[in-house]
């Protein structure tokens, strides 16, 4: 048996729900639909489906990217454990992020060692292998949380004691009611993240309808996934309905994967955190708990995760809330593009400037 | 970053194993699936199966979109 993703491609029935979108939004205008994932910025970017949608649909990139949001202070300090000996592991989105002073791809240059992997364990296995200091960045949202916080729990079981993670963990619920309690932010639907609800499941997206009566698709990342989202969500709008639908059912439950948030629950506890652009954010991110305090990197380094500044003049932080079209950001273009980028929206591949400048060039 | 690809278990010895993703075979680690057995389709992200891909849904989901736009030339 094989498994039927291709037909989410199918482009006969992605132009029918087009259509069926431009007729649902006769007589609508000002609908602002914001995803808020990195991977949602991708897709509608690559398949053209912003310069798709009717006039009065406007398709916004919210705070969904992980490498965008990372305080300019943990990329900082990240290369500085780098220059000091420590062997840094990393997702490879962080390499080229810029701090404030210094970034990872600096410090690598200058001698430090830098390891790009695709999985925290890579980490873990070098720290075994080797009696050297490992750090590996713990970046990401609900849906990479599990994966860290199940390492941290085999390096305490296995005594690793030469391994630690340096924390900046996000979550979304909290960035979603961040965007809707800015009037100057507020959307009229929101595509969730598919990924993330396969492990917080759907009753975390309640309060959308319950608190601010707006609508929202968890939806997937095929052209028809985000099309029948934006389709589900402009009639809710048009209705004045507001609902949460789970429109990516093949991989979301409704109750989530239980087992990978009593991991998390388990190792790390929700914590302020610092947005980058935006500011420090009650309870939106996730600490380890006391008993783990050993795999923190932070705290065995001393390290204050505590700032957020942006480069002089990057407008990223009113990007990713929507506030501002990329084009709109006076260094969009000129002084920062994809290969000479200032700001974290356009050095991450799926940052809300990069996906523009990249698929649409404005 | 939270991207994750659908790919088939091949086998599984306690929480390591291996899943055919696309023809490719990747180490995978089952902690948070643990009732996931070879066979199965799941979601890897970042080198863990974090969920099980239902293909039976999968189908019973596209019928219903197909059904639900055809006719809107």
């Amino acid at each position: 048996m094989s498994i039927p993703e291709n037909g989410y491609r199918d482009n006969e029935l992605a132009r029918r729900i087009l259509d069926r979108i431009h007729t649902a939004m006769a007589g609508l205008d000002g609908v602002r639909l914001m995803e808020v994932c990195g991977t949602h910025t991708m897709a509608i970017g690559r398949f053209g489906l912003r310069a798709a949608m009717p006039d009065g649909l406007d398709l916004l990139s919210g705070p969904g990217c992980p490498v965008c949001v990372t305080p300019g202070s943990y990329i900082d300090a990240a290369a500085r454990l780098a220059a000091d000996g420590v062997t840094v592991v990393t997702f490879g989105d962080m390499v080229r992020v810029p701090g404030k002073e210094t970034s990872l791809e600096s410090a690598r240059a200058a001698g430090g060692r830098v390891i790009v992997a695709g999985s925290v364990t890579a980490a873990l296995d070098i720290a075994h292998r080797e009696p050297g200091e490992v750090v590996f960045l713990a970046v990401g949202f609900e849906t990479t949380a599990p994966t860290i916080a199940a390492a941290v729990r085999a390096a305490r079981a296995e005594g690793s004691d030469n391994f630690s993670v340096l924390v900046s963990h996000k979550l979304v619920p909290p960035a979603l009611r961040l965007i809707q309690d800015d009037p100057e932010c507020a959307v009229s639907g929101f595509i969730l993240p598919g990924h993330v609800s396969t492990i917080i499941g759907v009753a975390p997206y309640a309060f959308l309808v319950d608190e601010y009566s707006v609508p929202g698709v968890i939806a997937g990342f095929e052209p028809v996934d985000v099309l029948a989202g934006i389709e589900s969500l402009v009639r809710m709008v048009r209705d004045g309905e507001p609902a949460v639908r789970n429109e990516y059912r093949r991989v979301v439950r409704r109750e989530g994967n239980p087992a990978a948030r009593a991991v998390v629950d388990e190792v790390f506890e929700p914590a302020d955190t610092a947005w980058r652009g935006i500011g420090r954010v009650p309870l939106s991110g996730l600490r380890l708990r006391p008993d783990y305090a050993a795999f923190d990197a932070a705290r065995r380094y001393g390290i204050d995760l505590d700032e957020y500044e942006l480069p002089a003049g990057c407008r990223c932080g009113d990007v990713m809330r929507g506030r501002m079209e990329p084009a709109d950001c006076p260094l969009f273009g000129d002084a920062c593009t994809p290969d000479s980028p200032t700001g974290p929206c356009m050095v991450s591949v799926e940052g809300a400037c990069s996906v523009r400048h990249k698929y649409e060039g404005k | 970053m939270c991207l994750s690809v659908p790919g088939k278990v091949i086998e599984i010895d306690g929480t390591k194993g291996t899943v055919d993703v696309a023809g490719n075979t990747v180490e995978t680690d089952f902690t948070v699936t643990p009732d996931v057995q070879p066979g199965d389709w799941v979601l890897v992200h970042a080198g863990f199966a974090i969920q099980q891909y239902d293909a039976d849904e999968a189908e019973a989901t596209l019928r219903m979109l197909r059904e639900a736009f055809e006719g809107t030339e």
